[in-house]
């Protein structure tokens, strides 16, 4: 097959190529160049698209002597992910960047791309399993629960996941390390990156404000009651606790949390911890891996990237998807996304749009 | 001997370590030379090198081109004052391979005192060149584009012009370049130059015959090519093909291993829209669908063959990826 490696600069891509490299394909590495000032250096270890990313990559695919390339997508990154983050969040709401990036951009354009200049398929260091069932091709959950990454990927439709590869899928993350190291791949003791790639200072109320600016409001509880004021809506997030600076404190002297972001008033709910529970979500634009289930059925909901999958009663609606929680779920925010499994595998996502 | 290949005499050569410094000693230390007698201005045409056009950074004016990659003389004429210390306009653009006219701009600058720079890195071994006869002031020349060591090159400057130092140093070289002769590398690019020079009017026919296969090949596909617009040297061909992204073209190529470029030059490994194209009145959606197909000493007529034949795949390719 010619397949085209997907290459950010880390270890987990890195040795990805090389396995499909030993697999015995015609490999191709690319590396995404995301931002519009690629000359930015890391200060930390916690971007991903920065120049320094991209000449480990380089350095990675000489090791591997494949042919290497830079794809400029950072017009299309900036418009579908960063300008998309900041609208969300001007709206009101907690979005995930990375699943849109992996959706409009990393399994979309460059898949696209890819597919159109002779390529296969596109290889990325995911941690996540595909395998072929009797309805094409189905995206497990990891073998290597730490660093699964079918969250993440929960966006894909059938098409993206069938020209798509992830030769990491079972294989814990240290002898990924160990592996690299044997291939003499530089990037073997990189730390790995977190957090949002295009905030690295990892300052995301920083970012917000460059674009937001200041607008002030009130943080107000449950009846109305004005208990103080915000510096910009943008600073909060549903189940967030610090930051709000109450000064009149709750009357039974419980911690408060944010509840909600009403952002037509510029306004932050408050109230107590027990009023953060809800146990039902409604999902709008539902993606499907392998295509719409109206149910309803038993599955599991995580409508976080490291949360813990919850069981539940799923069904479609007029297109939307309702998820009905056996437990209370606690701290869900709208823009999130939540992708439903059966068992390890997804069945598709949708992103959450209320929760009560 | 470099000085006999280019029609200079010896003591008009200053060896640098490459093109980018000798743009860097004419513009920087011509201009600090001139400032000392009141001469502020300093003029460069838009589609320099970055060794050159970043004098705009320390106040230089751009002097406009026209849509066919000419520096606009009239304007040029107009601009040049005696305030003016130091013109600079390259004699074979790198990316289009347009030859500047620069008779008209010469009268100017002599008649006003005004020294006149040309980067000729693109020209050597390709178009004539005769440093004595040209009546420049200033010529920049690189050992590797014409066959040479990377790592060197030259400024050749005129008896009476006398740069200021740009670097600190002993002034080996007349007072204007400082450090060590690499005389290794300056006696390989005397030999390269000679050898490129030597041969010049053969094998500037024989790449010729070569650009106008390439540029026919390209009409074909629908491609405007910008390389015959005026006179140009023998060796570039630059197209643009509308409903293309150059790089995809570029790519398409180098797998069938054939290594083109898309002109400018990139940042961090991603290409940005070429200046040259943009100064040219090129939107950027026209420089970002825009090629440079070069050829050299090297390059035989199978290697054309097999490039006109993968040229078209590539193309209708790149067209349909867009």
């Amino acid at each position: 097959m010619r397949v085209l490696a997907a290459m950010s600069g880390g270890v987990d891509s890195a040795v990805a190529a090389a396995r499909m490299v030993a697999a015995g394909h015609e490999v191709t590495g690319v590396h995404l160049a995301l931002s519009k000032n690629p000359q930015s250096y890391r200060t930390g270890a916690r971007g991903c698209c920065s120049l320094e990313d991209s000449h480990d990559a380089r350095r990675a695919a000489d090791v591997l002597d494949i042919p290497f390339y830079v794809w400029d997508f950072a017009a299309e990154f900036q418009e579908q992910v960063v300008d998309d983050f900041v609208e969300e969040y001007r709206a009101g709401r907690t979005p995930n960047p990375c699943l849109k990036c992996n959706e409009k951009i990393k399994f979309a354009a460059v898949l696209e791309r890819g597919l159109a200049l002779g390529f296969d398929a596109v290889a990325t260091g995911h941690y996540a399993r595909l395998v072929e069932g009797e309805d094409g091709t189905e995206l497990h959950r990891a073998v290597d629960p730490e660093k699964d990454q079918s969250y993440v990927l929960g966006v894909l439709s059938q098409k993206q996941l069938r020209h798509s590869l992830f030769p990491l899928a079972e294989t814990p993350k240290t002898e990924v390390r160990a592996e690299a190291e044997r291939l003499g791949l530089a990037v073997a003791k990189k730390p790995d990156s977190h957090d949002i790639c295009f905030i690295p200072d990892g300052d995301t109320q920083g970012f917000l404000s460059r674009y937001l600016g200041e607008e002030p409001g009130d943080i107000v509880n449950a009846e109305g009651v004005t208990l103080g004021m915000h510096h910009g809506s943008h600073n909060f997030t549903v189940g967030q606790r610090k930051g709000l600076d109450l000064k009149i404190p709750a009357p039974n002297g419980e911690p408060r949390y944010v509840l909600r972001i009403e952002p037509v008033n510029n306004t932050v709910v408050v109230g107590g911890r027990e009023d953060l529970r809800v146990r039902v979500m409604r999902g709008i634009r539902p993606t499907w891996t392998q295509g719409p289930i109206e149910g309803p059925w038993r599955g599991k909901a995580q409508y976080r990237a490291h949360g813990t999958p919850m069981d539940a009663t799923i069904s479609l609606a007029n297109g939307e998807l309702l998820v009905e929680l056996d437990d209370d779920a606690s701290g869900v925010a709208p823009g999130q996304s939540v992708v439903v499994f059966d068992g390890d595998r997804v069945v598709g996502s949708a992103t959450i749009d209320d929760a009560r | 001997m470099l000085a006999s290949a280019v029609g200079a005499s010896p003591s008009e050569v200053v060896f640098t370590s490459g093109g980018s410094e000798a743009d860097s000693i004419a513009l920087i230390g011509g201009m600090a030379a001139r400032q000392a007698e009141g001469r502020v201005r300093c003029l460069v045409s838009a589609i320099e090198h970055p060794a050159v056009l970043g004098m705009t950074g320390r106040g230089a004016e751009v002097l406009p081109v026209t849509r066919e990659g000419i520096v606009d003389v009239g304007a040029a004429v107009t601009a040049i004052d005696a305030d003016v210390g130091v013109v600079s306009i390259m004699a074979v653009n790198n990316e289009t391979g347009i030859c500047q006219p620069m008779e008209d701009i010469r009268r100017a600058a002599r008649a006003r005192g005004a020294w006149l720079h040309t980067d000729a890195v693109q020209a050597l071994g390709h178009v004539p060149i005769d440093f004595r006869s040209s009546g420049l002031d200033m010529m920049t020349l690189s050992a590797h584009k014409a066959g040479g060591p990377v790592g060197i090159g030259a400024l050749l400057v005129r008896r009476s012009v006398a740069p200021s130092m740009v670097g600190l140093g002993g002034g080996q070289e007349r007072d204007i370049r400082s450090g060590t002769g690499a005389v290794a590398l300056a006696a390989s690019f005397a030999a390269a130059a000679h050898e490129a020079t030597a041969g010049l009017a053969e094998e500037s026919a024989r790449l010729s015959a070569m650009q106008a296969q390439i540029t026919a090949a390209s009409r074909e596909l629908d491609g405007d090519v910008n390389s015959d617009l005026a006179e140009s040297a023998p060796h570039i061909t630059n197209v643009t093909f509308r409903g293309v992204r150059a790089n995809d073209v570029l790519f398409l190529l180098d797998q069938r291993g054939v290594f083109a470029s898309v002109g400018s030059a990139c940042r961090a490994g991603v290409h940005q829209p070429s200046e040259v194209l943009l100064a040219m009145g090129r939107t950027p959606d026209e420089a970002a669908a825009t090629l440079r197909f070069s050829t050299g000493h090297s390059t035989t007529d199978a290697d054309v063959d097999r490039f006109l034949e993968v040229l078209p795949l590539a193309v209708r390719q790149a067209r349909n990826a867009f």
